[in-house]
Formats: C-alpha cells, structure tokens, sequence
C-alpha cells in the first residue's frame, strides 16, 4: 500500500489535491454505497515555489459551456493542429501561436509534470491592494495603545503602493480623511442608524455621476483618485500622516456611567467600512481589518445591550431561544458580508476581549470573505501582536502569502458532477452541466468567489458520480476533474492557476479492493469533518453527532471483515484503521461539543476548521503529543491518559493551543532547581526540548496559538487532560492498576468503549 | 405752581387740505365736519401740584382758552359721501361692541374703514385746492420730548411713589430705586389701572407693562444687589410664591407678613426675623434690598435648576456657514479674524479673571463641520457629519472648551477655515440642521449658551428645514398675505420649542442678497430669544464693520441664560397675554433660551376682580436665569401702580410710548392671523376708541366737532399713524417680504426706547450743530417740510442713519464733513465720513456716536443728497407726511381719527 501513500503525498505536493477515493466506483449506486462521498481537498494556492508561472493565456475549449484549460490530458493532434477536450470531447483548433508544436516541442500546459499550472495574464486594471482598518477605541488605554503600536508598525508591512484607509468607531464612527494638510478631517457617523449603502456614498460625498470604469483604461485618470483618494491612500503618502493619526487616536470620549458597556456600534462601521469600498473599488481585492475589543452594544448588529447587568448570550441562551439579538444581528453581518464577497472584498475579524465579542453573529463576515478571524484576550498580548504581524508575512519568493478576489471554477468529466464546496468562499451561482442537483456544502454551482486566501487555504469539494449502475465503465477508464482558479496576486498581477487531475474508475463489485486500497483516511475523516461542521451549524449538535456515528457504523459495515453478530471478529484494512479514531475525537472536538465552550469560540473554531488545510485539520481533529524524556529521543505518543507519565515532558498540539505539560517528578525536579546545576545538564536540556519544538511549531502558525506551559497538577493542565482519550477515569481507575497514567475526572466513554460499541453496532445484523 | 403745559389748540381736519406734496384719496375731501379743537391743559405727570379746585374729579385741568376758531372760517358741513356715511354707520350701529375692542392677537371685530390710506397708489387731489392746515398747530412729538427733557430732564427721578409716570423714555435723568422697579426695566401703558373692567372695556386703554428685565444701568446709578439667603433660598409667599418684596406688610411684631399680592399671612422665617419700628417697618428695612428696592437679584438655590444640578457655564458655538459665497465675499475669513480677538472679552462677572464661557465651532456647507479644539492637540480635527437628516454631535469632550485653555488650536483653527475651502464650489446650503446640531452639543454638554449662526442663502439642500423660495408679490393685499409671515414648513417650530427646552438661544448673522425667508429662518431666533441680523448684499468694505460691531456688541452684551420668567399680580387682575421673542409652553410661564439687556417682553393685563384703590395694582415680575458664570439666579423687578374709579386719573397716567410698543407687538402678531387690512383699522378703531371714551367721559364739554386730546395720549395718533403704516403693515410689492418679516421680528422684542425712535424716527439737523457743546440738538418733526435746500439732516430709526444732504448746503460743511469741495464731489454710495480734523467732522461724529451707543443694533450709515434717487427710501422715513405707499400723512390721519370720534360720539 504504499504506493497509494506516495501517490497520495505526490498528488497533493504537485497539485494540492487530496480525494478521499483516489479510485473511482464507477456508478451512482456504488458510489452512494462507499458511505465516504467522493470529494476532495483543494488547496488552490498551494506554494509551488518549482513551478514558475507561464506569461500568457490559457487555451480554452471553445464550447461556450466547456471552456476547460488545454491541459495534459487532452488528445493532441500535432499534424492537424487540434486537440480535443477530454471534458466535453470538442475538438479545437490551436491559437495561431502554437503553431510550431509538435510531440518534441509541447507547450507547458501538455506535459504531464504540469497538471497544474499558473498563467499570468493581462487582464482589466492593475490596482493596488486595498486595506481598510476598522479600528474600535472603547478599549481600555492599555489595549488600545497596544494596538495603535501593532497598527503603526503594519504600515510599515503594507507594500508602499496600497492604498491604506481608516474608519474608528466607538459610539459614533469615524470615516478618517486621509489626503488632507493641516486640520485633520474625518467624517462621522451615528452609531444607531442603518444606513444604506448609497446614504452611506452621498454622506461620504462618494457619488457622483458614475464614470463607468472602461476595461484596459488605466485606472489613475486625473479625475479618478480625487473620489477615493481622500479615504484611502498609499501608504508611502500617508505614512506619516496616519501614523500620527494612529498616535493620537483617543479612547471613545462619551462617558460610560457605571454597570453599563461602552457603546459600540460595530455594525454601522463595518456597514461603512463595506459601502466605503463598495463605492469606490468594486471588484479589486480589498481586506477590510475590524479591530474590537468587545461586543457591539448599539444600532444594527448589536449583540447584546449595554447594561452590565445581563450577559452576552451563552449556548444555553440560544438553545432557549433566549438571545434577543442574535438573529436581527446575525442578518445584518450575512448582509454586509454579501456585500462585501460580491465585490470581492474580505472581512478580517480581530477580536480581543476577555469576554465574547459576538463572533457568532459576525462569523460570516469572515467566513464568506476568506477574511481571518482572531480571537484574544487583549490586543496587549504577543498573540494578538505576532498574528497580526503574521498576517503581512511573505513567501517563498518575498510576495505576500495572500491573494484576492479569486474565483474558482470546477469542471468535470461526465459521469461526475459538483455538488458543493465547504470553505470560505460563497456561491456564483453557475448552473451548467456539470452541476449536481444534490447538494452538499454550498451547492448548485460550479464557480465559487474566495475574496481572500493564501497558501493553505482549503476548500472542501464533493462531487456525485452520476454514471447509471448498468452503464459501460467510462471511456478512458479515467475520471478527470478541472480546477481553474482566477485571482489577484498580491503582486496585483491577475493570474490563473490551473489543476487537472484524473482518476481510475474501477467497478465496486468487482474491484472493491482496488476502491479500498485507495481510500485515503486522512483525506476522508476531513472531509466528513466538514460536513459535519457545515452541519452543526444549522442543526442541533446531537442530531450531526448521530448523523456521524450511523455513517461511520455503515462505513465499517461495507468496508469491515467480521462474522455477523460477533463483534470480536470485526477488522479493518488498513487503509481504514485510523478512520474510527479520528471520528471519535472529532465527535469530542469543540466543533462539534459546546459544551464548555462559549458561542464565540465555537464559532472561531469552526472557521479556522473551515479552511485550514489537511494536516492542519487533521491536528485539530486529533491533537498531536510529544513525549519528551530520559527514556530515549522525543517520541510521538498516544492521545491517551496513559501517556501522562511522571517522569515525561509532554507537548500538545491542538491547533489553538500549544500545551507544555511537565510530569509530575520532573515538576518536583524543575522546583528543587537540578535544570541549574551543572552535573543535571541533561535535565536542563530535557526541559528545553519540547520549549524548541513549540517555538519551532509557534513560527508557522497562523493564528497563533495559545502557548500554555503547564505542570502535573496546574490548572492549565485542563487543556491537555480534556483532549486526551479518557483511558482511565476515576470510573475504572481501581480496576486499571496504579502503574501509569492519570485519571481523568470525567464520564465521557474512551476511545476502547467507543470501539466496543462501533464493533457491536457494525456486526450487529439488526442495524 | 409747577409749569402747566397746554395742549395744543387746533383746527379740526376737516377744513384741512391736504399736503400739496402727496395728494389724498378725493372722497375724503370735504365730506367731515371740522369740529374746532378744545385745548386741554394737564397737570404734567408726575407732579407736586395739587389739582385746581374746581375740577370736578381733581386730576384733569379745565381748559383755560376758548377754541381757536377753523382757520377758514367754514363750518364743516356733514358732506354726502354715500360710501364713508355707509362705513361709519357700520362702525357706530348696533353691530358693534365695545367688548370686542380689545387690542390682543385676536383683532376681530373691527368694521371701522380708514379711508385715508391704503386705498391704492398715490392719488392726486382732485378736489378744490383748499387752505393748509397749519403742521405746527397739532401736536408734536419733538414738542413733547423736549417739554419732558426740559421739566425733567438731568434730574434724579426716585421710584419712592406708586403709581407715578416715570419720565419719558427719551429723557435723560438718574433714576434712583426707592422701592418700585426703575423705568428701565418696567414700563406700563398706564400707571393708573382703572378699578374694574366694565372701567376698563370702556376706555379701552391696554393695561400692559413692558418688562426688559436685563436694561442695562448706567453707570451712576446702583447696580442691581444680589440676596444670598444661601440654602434657605429666596423667602416666598406659601401660596402665590411671590418673592418677598417691598410690597409684603410685617405683622405681629414682625413674626409674620401678609403677602401683598394673595394676602395671604405668612410666618417669617427664624433667620430672617426682625423687629419692627414704631411706624411699623422693620428695623432692617433699608438694610435689605428686598425690602427696600423695587428690583434686585437672589442666589437660587438647586431646588430651583434643571434636574437639580447646578448649572454649568454657558457656551457660545460659532457656526459659520462656509459655502461658495460666504468665501468669496470674504465674509469668513472676517468672522474667523475678528472672532480671535473678540474671544477675549467674552463676558465675565466682575470679580472673575476670565469668563467661563465655553467656546465651540462648526462651519457647514451642505453637510455640517464640527471641530476638536481641545487644548491637548497640537492641531484642530475636523469631524464632518453628513447625516443632516438626523444631526447629531460627533463628540463631547473637545467641541466646547475654554479659549483661554485652547487659544493655540482655536487661534490655529481660525486661521484654517478660510483656506479650508478657499476652493469651495458648494452653493447649497442647510440651516435646520445647523439649529439642531447646536441644540444638540449644548444638551449632550448639559450648559445653556447662545449659537451664532453666520449664514447667507436659503437653505436649498435636502434637509430638514428645507426652503424654497415662495415670495409671491401676487398674495399681497389678499387674505393670504398673513402667510407671508408664517414659516413656510412645520419643522421650525418643533426646533424652536427643543431649544427654548434645552436653553438654546439662536442668533442669527444673515448676509442675504436674495429672499431668505426670514419668516421661517428667524423663527427660531425669534422663539429663543435670539437676535436676528441682517445685512443686505453684504460688501466686506462697506458693511464689515457695522456687523463687526454687531458682533462685538452681542458677544459681550449681557446675558441670562435658560430663563424662565414669571409675572405675579395682586388679586384683581392678572397678566394675559405676553410679546416678545418668548417661548410660551403653557399660559403662565414665559420661557427663554436667553435674554440679553435689549430684550423686551410686553405683558398684557386684564381685570378678573374689582381692584382696590388703597391697595393699588401690584406687579412682581420674577426672571429665574442662569448667568454667565454659571450661577442660577432670580432677578425680581417689582412695581406697584395706582387704582382708580376716575377714568380721567387713568388717562392721565398713560404713558404713550409704552401704548406704541405695546400696539405694535400685538398688531404684529394679530398679522398672522388676520388680513393687514383689517389690523391696521384695529389700530384706527382703537385709537379712536379711546380718545372718544375720554372726551365723552373726562373732557370739558365742548361742541362735538372738536378734537380733544388726553395731554398723556396728545401725540398718540401720530405714533399709531406710524405703526399703522409701517412696512410691516403695508403690503406694497415694492417693499421686500424678508425686510418685513425681519422688522416684524425686531419689533417683537423691542423695548420702549427702541419701539420709539423705530416708529418715529429722529431727525436732526446736521447745519445748526453747536459746535461748542457737547448737546444734541433738539429734533424736529419728521417731515419733509422741515427739510431745507441749505440744510443738512441726520435721520436715524435705530436701524438705519441717513444724512440728507440739500443742494444748497452750505460749502463748509461739505468741506467739513466730507473733506470735498462741492455738493457735486459727494461720493453718495459712501457707508461712512472719513475722520477729519476739523470741529464739524469731530462734533457730527460724536453726536454719530451718542445715538449709536444707545441703541443695540449697529446702524446702516446711507448719504441721500436731495433730488437724488436714494431720497425715495428716505421720505418713507419722513413719517408725518404722506408715504409714498399710500399711508396718510399725520395731519389725514388726524382728520380721519377724529372723524371716527365724532361718530362714536355721535
């Protein structure tokens, strides 16, 4: 099997791809019967620092409902000059440019080393990035200055040429005028009143007579900056006029009388920061920035009133259908953030406050944008500081790590059609043929809008075999799907990358093994993940908890080897083996428990669960642990109970946390101070390991996690103990001896109980 | 015996041709009855004489003459002219009723024709030229003055008497507080009330003071004492709440007083207790101002402050209209010049280093600018609000501040506005809003203060408040004239109500060079106690510095904030009615965002009861204000009047100057409600009601025909023949709707001085200067008889100054005053003299500056050089000639009252 394996790791690293069948059933029927829905793992962007861009366009199929990329897999027919699309069987006269192919002298895009490829292309105006800070001031003077001092420092990250705006809001908000000498200007605006966006344009002076923005013209007419330019200005311009503009921002003025919340209308300002750009840079990437520091308490949006008194809505609220403004609020972020995605801007949320700050109701804002959602304590904290800072990090070849306004388009051969994506992206509504009319994710179109991504950014795709039972295998034997993904490079060049991948087709009955042999796990429990999340979302949590447990109890029962009703007969290949476990710490995963978790952080989980990519995902599903010890070399260990040993450092890596967690001797041996003692040197080393390998974990990731250092016995120890797998409880702690391990207090079934059932339940001829 | 003034003895009108100047309607000719004129001789007011004893009720002088025979010697025959005889028998026939004839709001009633006047266009005379009446033989208003400034005048006139008439507004003496509030700030259309009102219906005389609680003092007389009874707070009556005054009467060895104006018996407060004298005073009784002086202030305590809290420091918010005109004009940069050095002397009580005055700036266009000028920037921050839909104010700390705190950032803001938008091309403008915002920032600061408002064009933006233009000269003379004078949308009154609440007074700049609509954008002005002024097609040479000085002298003006005034009476009667630029929410109190010392509210009182003669008619008017430093107070002015069962006494305690005010507020506020046409015959109904109830009951009798004038009222119809044809009553398209609406306005909420010299203006003449002393020469009677070729003249009205220049006059002068060499080399469209060195230029200047210091508006200096065009606008001025917009002359007015006698008589 270790072929699948390379073929799995050599897929993604070219193209970024993982399908959770990398071998195709070749009918509608089987595939339905495979429990796992063919999909898979797109990451569009994925670093390719071998593959240099190509500098011209694309040949595109000439049906005007094709129109798939010339690719590798296409029939080439040097002599005549044509080829034929291996989506829709069109044959194709080659641009007049290609006229000198031939098999010895192919273009890129024919070689199969290119299945994926990125074109350059000159297309519509080149505009600078766009970044719009919604700064909040009811902060207290500590944060704020905090953030003023990251905001300053950003401004020397932005490449010089962007065009930088600001908008604070406390009570009011304030539109600040960026191009003036002398007396700075800013227009303001009361925090209460929905505004629409063609008031919030005339009250900015925005509108005037639309000079309709003609493709090709350069953009910097004499008369063109004049509109937007006194918001939003380069950098090198304004730097040291927003500088000092950051500098002398002040805590919201209005007095805040006692037991009551500053008033913070997060709503209009996002809704102004959205109509600001919606007037004056329709369709060119754009990041808007909200800064806050606390729930919005007043206008449209508010998510909870500013009397102290009574508490942001919890779970508990809402399942009671006690919280007030979540649904008017909820609505009025979905809008803005519709808004916002039609025209290609994003939506960051950095959201700092020890209490919630109503990212529940605002997620979309994030979510439908591509934006970043941060969540923190304090904006005066390192987290808070190096992810912002992180967020302005370069690549490979010292471009930013983001892209803008990308639109993705899937197209498939046809025995296969798109039923939907699960990321951070929204709907473009194109019908065509090659659009399921089941739907799973966001459906009923085969283009998505990702107004920002980067890198690692992933989405879910999950495809519907639609070839009939009775059908011949497909032509080929080869199911091949197209991904053409236009963006905006942060270079402002427009590009295209393209991805081609096929796949075998092989008949389920006969070929089952084959099918089986080539399920990739990882891939699957991450895609059955996301559904899951995309469900919790609208569902009640038991009901997707239910919905996870019948599919995996159907999974092993197509795919298990048992004897009916005998549960101690039931096996898994081992293409399968890890599927179980995963599914058992994703139905323990705060994406789908809220237990213990409030509505903010289960919607910033879910967000980051959205879109990071595979090992990512898989790392939240199933945290890592690192044993550090005297017994030999740092060794990944069980998520178990029983690997919290006395005498072990062990390193937790959940995703959002990093979790250092000191055995109890070493603890003992850590107090009595041996790390400073010559002769225990070795101890002093232990002790800096796992510090080294968090750091190292720590540089790269984005958000970054929350960094606990923490010891047998310490209450932060709840982090690591509430992901382990349960083992020993004080249940059957008697029963399991006292050699290892540390019970864990609670009445959750381990993952041994959770196999017992899944066994009997997949045997079990009744089911 | 003290001097005895005669009346005037004349020749009854209708012998009386007219002026040959200015013809009148032909139907008048000849159709009246001259009745010969009796002379009256009166007791002047005020005076030690005992009356003559064979005068039957003992006030009223028996005439001493006999009647001045018509100079013609032709009995006036009763003419037949079918049209007045049908008007007149209208006016005395069964139809009418005396009851309706009060003068108030609702002016109904009235069938009286005034065939004089208004009857279109100038008419020629077309009847036999007749013989001319004599202008000297009527009575004359510069006559009365200067009688009243020679008897009374430079003396100390002591306010120790009830019921005494003070001496006229025109006359300068040193009035000294004895116990009943001083002249300045009370004035009553009769000191004598009548003791009933079936009294009071028959003579129809206005029972009405005119209150101007904040008049200035000059500087020889005492200042007003301020009572601090500290938290007790002011001693007041347990059931009227008048405040203790020297009208409550100590009993029972001074542990208890009766309230002079319930009666009510009140226990004296332990700390304020005193014994009494053997007269029956108390022994502190000239210690304390409130027992001894007619007007004086008290500490308010917080009982007596919004919501309790003691008041903070006023503020004063700039709010400088910063469209495309007002920049090219050059009128910002003026105001933000002039405003640096002018911060510096906003009012500060005496003892203060500075004034506590909060400062604050907006400029606007079509949206609304508000600036940061908190002393902690280095530099202003503009905060721009385009929601003028629902202005609101951007921030709170920063917009008002101390200037002396934030000199730099203010002084560095004022430099700023003018380049701001030195290339402004935005012509359109918002004024509600502006309104709105300034109310807004004084609520969110929880201060009263006063916003200037510099503004030039009719608010055509899309806003609130929105105005067009509706000045249709088409409705003049209809019954929708009245409209004219109304706001033109609903939204300014609401405004107004909000700022009188919230102590906002509204002061509007206007700088017009087209229709405004002053009706509505002065409303709110007018509601807030505000001042409204105007420039017309502002020149930053010719007119910067009469507005300059408009604005210097409002800034520094005093000032009450957030007042709120409250007029008590004894039993008996009862104040009715109020003029003024007031806020009235509900009958009794009357509200003001601000009341500055030229603001005048006028009072009208009706009987509900019998009065009585021992205990007199007492008023106590008391202002609850906030001062500029922020200290609540009340300022008590009290006055006590006679009661009399003789209507004579009561004619002969009036005080015409006072019925002038008082006519023209309430005529001016019957406007917009009742056609022009039918308040102006109010007016002659009026008049001549009330000098036929005194001849028929006060008079020696004498033949009908005859004119018999009170000595108190002698000059009555000229000044009602003033007001009567007052732009702001005569509906002539020639005549700008706004200039009408803004002297409705003014009027409004004029004292007794300023009402005067408005309705009859001063004429001096400039030639016989006394270039020796310091005097003014005496006036002469406004008309244009009184003008000569070789004469120069000075007019002014309190407004506006002409210096009417006639041909002839004599080189030196010119030479004098205008440093050229002929009539011919006057420069006409100058809007000042140049300062020269010479006697003629200093005196004429200094006799400029002696009537502009008195008078709170910066008046408009215009040279009319005779047979020139300007000399139009000038003869409107000559008030006792006929008006080129048809009012009748003096003399046809006369003729017309005294036709309305003799058929009320009849």
């Amino acid at each position: 099997m270790a072929t699948y394996l390379e073929f799995i790791q050599q897929n993604e690293e070219r193209d970024g791809v993982r399908f959770s069948w990398n071998v195709w059933p070749s009918s509608r029927l089987e595939a339905t019967r495979m429990v796992v829905p063919l999909a898979c793992l797109l990451t569009p962007l994925k670093e390719r620092p071998d593959l240099p861009p190509v500098q011209y366009e694309p040949v595109l199929c000439s049906r005007p409902t094709c129109k798939a990329v010339l690719n590798p897999l296409c029939q080439v027919d040097y002599r005549a000059k044509l080829w034929a699309c291996n989506f829709c069987f069109q044959r194709n006269q080659f641009p007049p440019a290609y006229a000198g192919i031939s098999e010895v002298n192919q273009p890129a895009e024919l070689m199969p080393q290119f299945s994926t490829i990125e074109y350059i292309v000159q297309r519509g105006p080149q505009t600078p990035l766009i970044f719009l800070y919604v700064v909040d001031t009811c902060l207290e003077e500590e944060d704020l200055q905090a953030l003023k001092e990251s905001l300053q420092m950003s401004l020397s990250l932005l490449p010089s040429d962007a065009l930088v705006g600001l908008i604070t809001f406390g009570r009011m908000i304030q539109v600040h005028e960026l191009s003036c000498e002398g007396i700075s200007k800013s227009y303001v605006f009361r925090g209460t009143k929905d505004l629409t966006a063609k008031q919030i344009q005339d009250m900015l002076g925005l509108s005037r007579p639309a000079v309709p923005i003609q493709q090709g013209r350069p953009l910097q007419t004499p008369e063109q900056p004049a509109i937007s330019s006194r918001f939003l200005q380069p950098v090198h311009k304004v730097d040291m006029n927003l500088t000092d503009l950051l500098g002398e921002l002040q805590r919201d003025p209005w007095p805040v009388t006692q037991g009551k919340r500053p008033l913070r209308s997060t709503g209009v300002a996002l809704s102004i920061a959205v109509g600001l750009l919606e007037g004056t840079f329709p369709n060119t990437g754009a990041r808007i920035m909200l800064f806050t520091g606390g729930p919005p308490t007043q206008g449209p949006g508010m998510v909870v009133g500013d009397e102290l008194k009574t508490p942001i809505r919890s779970w508990h609220d809402i399942e009671k259908d006690n919280a007030r403004f979540m649904k008017k609020a909820t609505k009025h972020y979905e809008t803005l953030a519709n808004r916002a995605a039609a025209n290609g801007h994003c939506i960051d949320i950095y959201a700092c406050a020890l209490d919630q700050t109503g990212l529940l109701e605002m997620k979309c804002c994030a979510n439908l944008t591509g934006g970043h959602m941060v969540m923190g304590d304090s904006f005066n904290t390192s987290l808070f500081k190096q992810t912002f800072q992180r967020v302005f990090n370069k690549g490979f070849n010292g471009e930013f790590r983001m892209a803008f306004g990308a639109c993705l388009d899937v197209k498939t051969s046809r025995e296969l059609k798109i039923a939907g994506a699960i990321g951070p992206c929204i709907s473009l509504n194109a019908k065509g043929p090659c659009v399921s009319e089941s739907e799973l994710g966001i459906g009923g179109t085969s283009q998505w809008k990702i107004c920002s991504l980067d890198p690692s950014t992933t989405l879910a795709i999950y495809f519907e075999v639609v070839n009939q039972h009775n059908a011949p295998i497909p032509q080929g034997g080869r199911g091949a799907v197209q991904f053409v993904t236009q963006y905006q490079h942060s270079s402002t060049q427009k590009r295209i990358r393209v991805t081609t991948i096929a796949r075998n087709w092989a008949d389920a009955q006969s070929q089952l093994q084959h099918i089986e042999a080539a399920f990739d796990q990882e891939a699957a429990a991450v895609l059955m993940a996301r559904l899951g999340v995309y469900r919790a979302e609208s569902e009640e949590g038991p009901d997707v908890l239910r919905w996870l447990d019948r599919q995996l109890i159907r999974l092993c029962q197509k795919f298990g080897q048992y004897s009916k009703d005998d549960p101690n007969s039931f096996r898994l290949s081992e293409s399968f083996s890890l599927y179980p476990q995963f599914m058992f710490h994703l139905r323990r995963s705060p994406f789908l428990q809220v237990f213990n978790n409030s509505p903010d952080e289960s919607s910033y989980y879910r967000h980051h669960f959205a879109r990071q990519d595979l090992t990512q995902s898989l790392i939240m599903i199933q945290p890592i642990l690192y044993a550090y010890s005297f017994h030999g070399p740092p060794e990944p260990v069980l998520l178990d109970s029983s690997s919290i040993l006395p005498d072990r450092i062990l390193l937790m890596d959940t995703f959002f946390q990093i979790v250092i967690y000191l055995g109890e001797t070493i603890a003992q041996w850590q107090k009595a101070g041996y790390q400073e003692m010559p002769e225990y040197e070795n101890f002093k080393h232990l002790l800096q390991a796992p510090l080294d390998d968090a750091q190292e974990i720590l540089q790269t990731r984005f958000p970054m996690p929350r960094y606990i250092h923490t010891e047998h016995g310490g209450s932060q120890a709840r982090f690591l103990l509430s992901k382990v797998n349960p083992s020993q409880t004080h249940n059957n702690l008697y029963a399991w001896g006292q050699e290892s391990g540390a019970p864990i207090l609670t009445d959750d079934v381990s993952l041994q109980v959770f196999m017992d059932h899944l066994k009997k339940l997949a045997v079990s001829s009744a089911a | 015996m003290g001097p005895v003034h005669q009346g005037n003895n004349y020749i009854g009108p209708g012998a009386t041709p007219s002026l040959t100047s200015s013809g009148h309607p032909a139907s008048f000719q000849g159709q009246l009855s001259p009745p010969p004129a009796q002379q009256q001789v009166a007791l002047p007011p005020g005076s030690q004489v005992p009356p003559p004893a064979n005068n039957l009720n003992g006030l009223c002088a028996q005439p001493s003459l006999p009647p001045i025979a018509r100079q013609d010697g032709i009995p006036g025959p009763v003419s037949p002219n079918p049209n007045l005889q049908q008007l007149s028998a209208q006016a005395s026939g069964p139809g009418y009723h005396p009851q309706q004839s009060n003068c108030g709001p609702q002016m109904a009633g009235s069938q009286l024709s005034y065939p004089g006047a208004f009857s279109g266009g100038p008419a020629h005379l077309s009847g036999p030229q007749q013989k001319k009446l004599d202008p000297d033989s009527i009575p004359s208003p510069i006559q009365v003055i200067e009688n009243d400034k020679a008897s009374r005048g430079g003396q100390i006139y002591a306010t120790n008497a009830r019921g005494q008439v003070p001496p006229l507004v025109t006359t300068d003496c040193v009035i000294h507080d004895q116990g009943h509030a001083s002249p300045r700030y009370i004035r009553c259309t009769t000191y004598c009330f009548p003791l009933s009102s079936d009294m009071a219906k028959q003579a129809r005389i206005p029972l009405a003071a005119v209150i101007q609680p904040f008049a200035v003092i000059p500087p020889n007389e005492t200042p007003l004492y301020v009572v601090n009874h500290g938290e007790t707070g002011p001693i007041r009556c347990n059931r009227c709440k008048a405040y203790m005054c020297p009208f409550m009467q100590f009993i029972e060895g001074g542990r208890r007083y009766q309230c002079g104006f319930c009666n009510c018996v009140n226990d004296v407060p332990p700390f304020f207790f005193q014994h009494l004298d053997h007269t029956g005073q108390r022994v502190d009784h000239y210690e304390r101002p409130e027992l001894s002086l007619g007007s004086y202030e008290y500490v308010a305590t917080l009982d007596y402050c919004r919501n309790n809290k003691p008041p903070k420091p006023p503020a004063y918010i700039f709010m400088i209209d910063v469209s495309y005109r007002n920049i090219k004009s050059g009128l910002v940069k003026l105001i933000c010049d002039e405003l640096k050095t002018l911060l510096d002397k906003l009012p500060r009580e005496e003892q203060e280093e500075s004034s506590a005055i909060q400062v604050g700036f907006v400029t606007y266009n079509k949206v609304l600018h508000f600036f940061n000028v908190k002393s902690s920037l280095a530099q202003p921050q503009m905060m721009v609000v385009s929601d003028v839909g629902e202005v609101f104010v951007p921030l709170l700390d920063g917009f008002l501040v101390n200037f002396q705190d934030s000199r730099s950032v203010v002084i560095n803001l004022l430099d700023q506005i003018p380049e701001m938008f030195a290339d402004t091309n935005e012509s359109e403008t918002i004024f509600a809003p502006v309104i709105q915002a300034g109310m807004e920032a004084l609520k969110a600061a929880e201060c009263a203060g006063k916003l200037f408002i510099f503004h030039s064009s009719l608010p055509t933006a899309e806003a609130p408040g929105k105005l067009r233009n509706r000045d249709d000269k088409k409705i003049l003379n209809t019954d929708k004239e009245k409209t004219l004078f109304q706001p033109q949308v609903n939204s300014y009154e609401p405004l107004a109500r909000d700022c009188v609440a919230h102590g906002c007074c509204v002061n509007l700049f206007l700088f017009p060079n087209q229709y405004v609509d002053i009706a509505s954008m002065g409303l709110v002005t007018l509601y807030t106690g505000g001042t409204l002024y105007k420039y017309n097609n502002f020149q930053l040479d010719a007119d910067s510095p009469r507005f300059l000085s408009d604005l210097r002298k409002d800034i520094e003006k005093k000032t009450g904030f957030d007042a709120i005034m409250r007029v008590r009476t004894s039993t008996g009667f009862r104040a009715t009615d109020f003029f003024g630029a007031i806020y009235m929410n509900n009958t009794t109190d009357v509200e003001m965002a601000a009341v500055d010392c030229d603001k005048a509210v006028t009072v009208e009182f009706k009987h509900d009861d019998k009065l009585n003669e021992d205990s007199g008619a007492l008023i106590q008017c008391a202002v609850l204000y906030t001062s500029i430093s922020g200290q609540r107070r009340l300022l008590i002015h009290n006055i006590g009047l006679n009661c009399s069962s003789q209507l004579a006494d009561v004619y002969k305690s009036c005080e015409t100057d006072a019925l002038i005010n008082f006519f023209a507020k309430s005529a001016f506020k019957a406007i917009l409600s009742q056609p022009l046409k039918m308040v102006r015959e109010m007016l002659m109904n009026h008049t001549a009601h009330m000098l036929a109830c005194y001849r028929k009951n006060c008079a020696s009798p004498s033949a009908v025909s005859q004119l018999v004038l009170p000595d108190a009222m002698k000059v009555l119809p000229v000044y009602m023949n003033c007001l009567s044809k007052s732009c702001v009553l005569v509906g002539r398209p020639e005549i700008p709707t706004d200039e009408r609406a803004y002297y409705r306005q003014l009027v409004t909420s004029m004292g007794v001085a300023d009402t005067q010299l408005f309705f009859y203006p001063q004429l001096l003449p400039v030639n016989s200067l006394d270039l020796k002393s310091d005097a003014i020469p005496a006036a002469l009677r406004c008309s244009e008889e009184r003008l000569s070729e070789g004469g120069a003249f000075l007019l002014t009205n309190g407004l506006i100054m002409f210096l009417w220049l006639g041909v002839n006059v004599p080189p030196e002068l010119i030479q004098g005053l205008f440093n050229v060499p002929s009539f011919a080399h006057i420069n006409a469209e100058a809007t000042s003299l140049p300062d020269l060195d010479n006697p003629y230029s200093k005196k004429f200047k200094s006799v400029l500056k002696h009537i502009q210091n008195q008078k709170p508006y910066a008046m408009k200096f215009m040279i009319v050089k005779q047979k020139e065009q300007p000399e139009m606008l000038f003869q409107q001025f000559l008030v006792e000639d006929k008006s080129i917009y048809g009012g009748a002359s003096y003399v046809d007015f006369l003729c017309c009252v005294h036709k309305e006698i003799c058929q009320l008589l009849r």
